[in-house]
């Protein structure tokens, strides 16, 4: 909105339009026939769509890094083992989509149907979607501002044709902002069960983690809990542990006592995940999924 | 706050680098610390600018968590490390009221607060701006640039960690710097195995050979491998001088030769 008067009432506002401000305002006539209080209509369209997911949970972290793909991919995979139980991942990290390379499905494209875009089928009862499938090159960057990947979040969860859900696993990138806002907003008449937490044991971690907790509060995100990664590291040779991201402030264990947040579990560092991201389940994803189910 | 925008703000700084990623958590806010203080320890003046805005970790890296920031004629005081004003920092760390305070905005708000980090922070004269980003090719990394472009940085060095994860996003980094122009000065591979305290053997706990293997690909220069250390860990932990006080850690030579090669690039001739 261009060249809003000093004393603008707000455009969601009940006097929007009406007030003695807003005389000779250019916008005057949108506010007043009450267009510019309207929420998106993708909200409503978003909710029928919806209808169709049982459970809708998000993966956040403040921290880059810590692992949220990793575990998103193996919660997913862990839910999936039921092949009565059908799940779906989205990917909204626009800039940097993990989850087709840590889900085996690099080089897989997009297909369309009437019913929309079909998700990449890892399993029969397993669909993927992310931006990284409809990209034509490993090297092709999605170099777009907010407004631009808010709407790619908007058309994921509009027009991909998931079909009957049990669980929607929605990965996130770091951060608070565009594509958080984005997905709590167009989901927000479609309710969101909650929130997985994922961090490292260090303070470095724990600072972003916290305001990403900050974040749930503000947004009214229930969490589900916390999930401590890379919390030590067995040497294969000596069988001996290490802590190679020191917990000088406690740890997850600290934080999620000091909060008053179930601290799920904590997964090892292990060398296999690099190489091959789901080949291995740990005890503790068993543990989330009770949690979450 | 609304200081007074100086025109030349940056006039006074030699160098800028900016570190960039396409992936978070792989040692770009680590890199920039240590570069800090490997420069300074060469005698260098430098400056540290931490446009991640979500996740700012400069301040407690750097040990000055809680500082507040002052205005002055020609902008915003940054925070010095030491007496010596050898390293002065900015951060929206530093704006923050209360430390767990989140800072939801969408694109617009932070390119806002991007372009006066920019233009009204009063560096004074500095041999190196370093430039702390957060990982992806967004809205922080496009104002940046933007806001830079006229002050020709000297380019951007790359952090990956060498698994395949990291450095398919730092490939598409990569594309982001071909595309506004950004000279890459250089990919780092950090997090390249740990060594067991206890019986010394080395393992690749993030795969191996990536970042080596990237910047061939890509074209430019392979800077080194930065390897696991709980030591280097604990110091951004504690906001301590890692590369005063460990010269014997695993990660010092590594880190020393990654400064060296910067300060070269920065003496040689060139479009920089």
């Amino acid at each position: 909105m261009e060249e809003v008067p000093q004393e603008c009432p707000g455009t969601g506002s009940a006097q929007a339009g009406r007030g003695a401000s807003c005389q000779g305002c250019p916008n005057q006539r949108l506010c007043a026939s009450g267009a510019g209080a309207a929420p998106d209509p993708a909200i409503e369209e978003i909710k029928e769509k919806m209808k169709t997911v049982k459970h809708k949970i998000l993966v956040l972290s403040g921290k880059g890094g810590v692992g949220k793909s990793t575990l998103s991919a193996h919660l997913a995979h862990g839910l999936a083992e039921d092949e009565n139980t059908q799940v779906a991942l989205l990917d909204i990290d626009i800039c940097g989509p993990s989850v087709p390379k840590i889900m085996g499905l690099e080089g897989e494209q997009v297909h369309q149907s009437g019913s929309g875009w079909s998700p990449v089928y890892v399993e029969d009862n397993l669909g993927v979607m992310s931006v990284g499938f409809l990209l034509s090159s490993p090297d092709d960057a999605v170099i777009w501002r907010g407004p631009r990947k808010n709407g790619m979040i908007k058309q994921f969860l509009r027009d991909v044709d998931w079909g009957e859900v049990d669980y929607l696993i929605v990965d996130t990138p770091p951060g608070t902002s565009d594509e958080h806002l984005s997905v709590v907003q167009y989901l927000s008449a479609a309710n969101i069960d909650g929130v997985v937490i994922v961090t490292t044991p260090q303070e470095v971690s724990l600072q972003d983690v916290r305001k990403e907790i900050n974040f749930c509060h503000k947004v009214k995100l229930p969490l589900i809990g916390v999930v401590e990664n890379m919390s030590s590291f067995v040497c294969p040779r000596c069988k001996k542990e290490s802590q190679i991201f020191p917990p000088t402030t406690g740890g997850a264990e600290a934080m999620c006592q000091d909060l008053q947040i179930p601290l799920l579990g904590r997964v090892p560092l292990d060398p296999q995940i690099g190489v091959r991201a789901f080949c291995h389940r740990h005890p503790s994803h068993e543990e989330e999924q009770r949690s979450t189910s | 706050m609304e200081p007074a925008a100086s025109p030349g703000n940056l006039s006074g700084v030699r160098h800028i680098l900016l570190v960039l990623s396409g992936k978070g958590g792989v040692g770009k806010s680590t890199l920039c610390a240590q570069l800090a203080l490997a420069l300074r320890h060469e005698g260098k003046k430098v400056g540290v600018l931490d446009v991640d805005l979500c996740g700012p970790s400069v301040p407690r890296m750097l040990g000055a968590q809680g500082s507040a920031v002052h205005q002055c004629d020609s902008g915003w005081v940054p925070v010095y490390m030491d007496q010596e004003q050898s390293v002065a920092l900015m951060s929206v760390g530093f704006l923050l009221e209360k430390p767990d305070e989140a800072l939801v905005w969408r694109g617009p708000k932070k390119n806002a607060l991007i372009q006066q980090f920019v233009s009204d922070v009063a560096w004074g004269e500095l041999d190196f701006l370093v430039v702390d980003t957060p990982p992806g090719t967004s809205d922080e990394h496009l104002s940046v640039v933007e806001a830079l472009r006229s002050h020709q940085p000297l380019g951007a060095l790359l952090v990956t960690t060498p698994q395949a994860v990291a450095v398919g996003d730092v490939r598409r980094e990569l594309t982001f710097c071909r595309k506004t122009g950004l000279r890459v000065v250089g990919v780092v591979e950090n997090m390249s195995g740990f060594a067991c305290p206890h019986c010394s053997e080395c393992t690749n706990v993030f795969s191996t050979g990536g970042g080596e293997e990237l910047a061939r690909h890509a074209g430019v220069p392979f800077l080194g491998s930065v390897p696991l250390d709980p030591q280097l860990a604990r110091s951004l932990e504690e906001g301590g001088d890692f590369m005063r006080d460990f010269p014997g850690s695993p990660a010092y030579p590594a880190l020393a030769a990654i400064a060296r090669k910067i300060l070269d690039a920065a003496q040689a001739p060139g479009p920089g």
